[in-house]
């Protein structure tokens, strides 16, 4: 859970003084192909659904925007006086971007992506970050399974902008000689010389770490998830209960039973789970008879998680959207002007939604195939995780029911399958309607509201 | 923390399956906070629901050998003293199966030096023969000034040297030290690639991690480098008396009464007293808590986790009403307080389990004022004075009282201030009949006074 207040640091002469809630600036180290990118894309999209403002910095991207065609990995030549010159200006470049993010625009931290593999390289950017009042922390990889390196450089860099215009065998041949072009000047974070650095050092794609100096909150949870992060081949599967009875009434909330078309999807995705012939399936419901139902028809053992239970709508479970606009019109309104940060009288937000399905998602990060069966809100909240949806997007992404959501992680995202398993259902679905007004007309507020019995 | 399996065994070596029982074993010299790490971890892991229990080898062997004479005791060529060791070791990791296979324990932490290869080997051979994971924590430390330290505030106080003055005791503690020096095999990066451990270096600045390989081994790594042993206190108190509180009714979201603020004023002069450095102020996000922090004149953080307990359709209820009610649920909350969970709200069990990552926080930060309610109270008092599920929702967490918490040797010293400004009592003691059928006189029999 992160806490709002962020105090900017006072600018004093060459250095600014580095306050507790200071901005953090986190700094990969690695040769090529050690999941330098795909780490950072991965922590920047984790801490922006805990509501942590992250951005990333890619130094290869300010490099092709520069350079504009690759040739070779001649570029990267430690002699190339002219390579190196570039290369330079591309971090300078990208690390003024990095000031403007965390000291003008707000972010909380910034995700420098680059091999930074000399201490000479490092120490520029701690000088730098020490001008500014930025915390620093690295994380490094370190890898030599030359089978990991090649499934690396297979997913993610014969699809590089550099590659287009080369075979793979072409592609992959210049991509070792890159490597090549960094291991003589690689200077690995030492326990001795580095000993007053914050890091962490991955070894092995996360058999062993070594973690040096944690000096505070955001960087003990970046450690923790990054400890729980693998790239086993697997499979999530979401998607919602069965439909139930207060669905079919139009009604929120609630701990009711399934219809009997809810009943037959549950069945249906039974028939699914097992066609899909998946190993180890872990099945994860929530407390609420409804996931309850659904999880007993596939007749396998399943774990039930309070915290994936819904949205909490306070007083206005168990109502149907034209009552909450008879009783509550004001915060109908105040609803839909932002939901993601609205929170029910004595119920929950979005935004409470995400901190308590925190837990859920490390253990999924964990885990390997799973299938979760929860509800619409909860589905967006884990959705938005694994599609880096926008706070803004998030209550708003569409989780129909008696429809299954099958996440594939690929290269440096997901990939989405929807399954619908062909049994009717109520649609659940409210969009923002067009008029949020506070003074809106009853009519206007229940514009979007789907049909129901 | 969810179910667990029990393993099965076939001939010598049990099936490990995903939730099979772990055993933690404590390696390092002595005086580098093996036991310290061992009752901390317990106490966190009991607190949030995995039955776990330590088994500390110097116990078996006090209990063995009755007097302790010197350090020759530890002697590397003393044979009577490895015979009788070995022993103790062995008579632990007995029980250990006992806890583990039989009494339903899920973590066991097997505290003691552990610091040869071939220690470490007989006990990973007991592991497997018994479908239990093993889990190593490694404490290696040499900075003088630590050792010294832990020396003065655990050692000195050892039944072993009950009978010596500070200088004998450190002198002998010292060269006990030394006896297992040249035999110390630390956990190596490759001899022990194999192994699942966390090498935790100079009292957490540095931590090697191998081979985590389930859901409460990486809690348990997450724990460890969290805590630390600075010096600090932690200052638990509750809102000020609440409008709600005087009328006898539970939850809901009050303001504070004329006393209240009266208590919120006297808490910012204690504060001020009390001269504390760093000190942050956390609050939940109910009225309460914040208007009594908003007294303090100090910036404070609102955390939603610190909210009180949800009472779902008894919020805003006087006991008296939720007897006339719900009888049936008002006794069944009676026979089992801690799991109990009110219709359409929450147990203490799920409130432990959302202040988990409140206790996370606290063991990071050094001196803090938490600002709460009486639910949330217990079970963060609970956590810090490892008390059962059975006790935490009886814990007297009177208003108007700061609790001072400070760390001392392996537990907690726990000072109690009333600031001097009447309030009602809140505190519902267990009725001696929780009978679903028993009368409504029964039922509220230990209800505090109220208006």
């Amino acid at each position: 859970m992160m806490r709002g207040c962020s105090s900017r640091a006072k600018q004093n002469q060459d250095r600014a003084v580095c306050m507790t809630n200071c901005p953090t600036l986190i700094v990969t180290v690695g040769l090529p192909a050690r999941g330098k990118t795909y780490i950072s894309k991965k922590l920047t999209r984790y801490l922006n659904w805990i509501g942590v403002p992250t951005r990333e910095f890619n130094v290869g991207q300010y490099r092709r925007e520069f350079v504009k065609i690759y040739k070779s990995f001649e570029f990267f030549r430690p002699d190339n006086e002219e390579g190196l010159k570039i290369r330079r200006q591309c971090a300078s470049a990208a690390l003024n971007d990095v000031r403007q993010y965390l000291t003008e625009e707000g972010g909380q931290v910034a995700v420098f992506d680059a091999t930074n593999t000399t201490r000479e390289r490092r120490e520029t950017i701690i000088q730098f970050a020490e001008q500014n009042g930025f915390k620093v922390f690295f994380v490094e990889s370190v890898c030599e399974d030359p089978d990991v390196i090649q499934e690396n450089i297979v997913q993610v860099k014969l699809g590089s902008p550099d590659y287009t215009n080369c075979n793979t065998e072409e592609a992959v041949e210049d991509f070792m000689k890159r490597i090549k072009c960094y291991e003589n000047s690689y200077e690995t974070l030492d326990e001795v010389l580095d000993r007053d650095l914050s890091y962490i050092k991955i070894m092995d794609v996360g058999q062993r770490y070594l973690v040096n100096r944690v000096l505070d909150h955001i960087q003990s949870r970046i450690v923790y998830y990054l400890m729980n992060i693998h790239i086993t081949p697997r499979s999530i599967y979401l998607c919602r209960h069965g439909e139930s009875e207060l669905n079919v009434k139009g009604r929120i909330g609630g701990d009711s039973g399934l219809t009997p078309r809810g009943k037959e999807f549950a069945k249906k995705l039974s028939q699914f789970i097992q066609a899909q012939s998946i190993s180890d399936l872990k099945v994860w419901t929530s407390q609420m008879k409804r996931t309850i139902q659904t999880a007993e028809a596939l007749s396998v053992p399943y774990e039930q998680w309070k915290v994936l239970n819904e949205i909490d709508a306070g007083v206005c479970e168990e109502m149907m959207y034209e009552e909450i606009q008879d009783h509550y019109p004001l915060e109908f309104a105040l609803r839909d002007q932002d939901k993601y940060r609205y929170r029910y009288p004595k119920g929950e937000s979005y935004e409470d939604l995400v901190q308590r399905l925190e837990p859920v998602i490390m253990e999924l990060e964990r885990q390997e195939n799973v299938l979760v069966i929860c509800h619409q809100a909860v589905m967006r909240c884990l959705l938005a995780y694994f599609l880096d949806k926008t706070a803004e997007e998030l209550p708003y992404l569409k989780c129909p029911l008696h429809t299954v959501l099958k996440l594939t992680p690929v290269a440096y995202g997901c990939k989405v399958e929807s399954i619908s398993l062909n049994v009717d259902a109520v649609n659940t679905h409210r969009e923002r309607p067009e008029n949020v007004n506070i003074h809106r007309t009853t009519e206007d507020a229940l514009q979007t509201v789907p049909a129901h019995l």
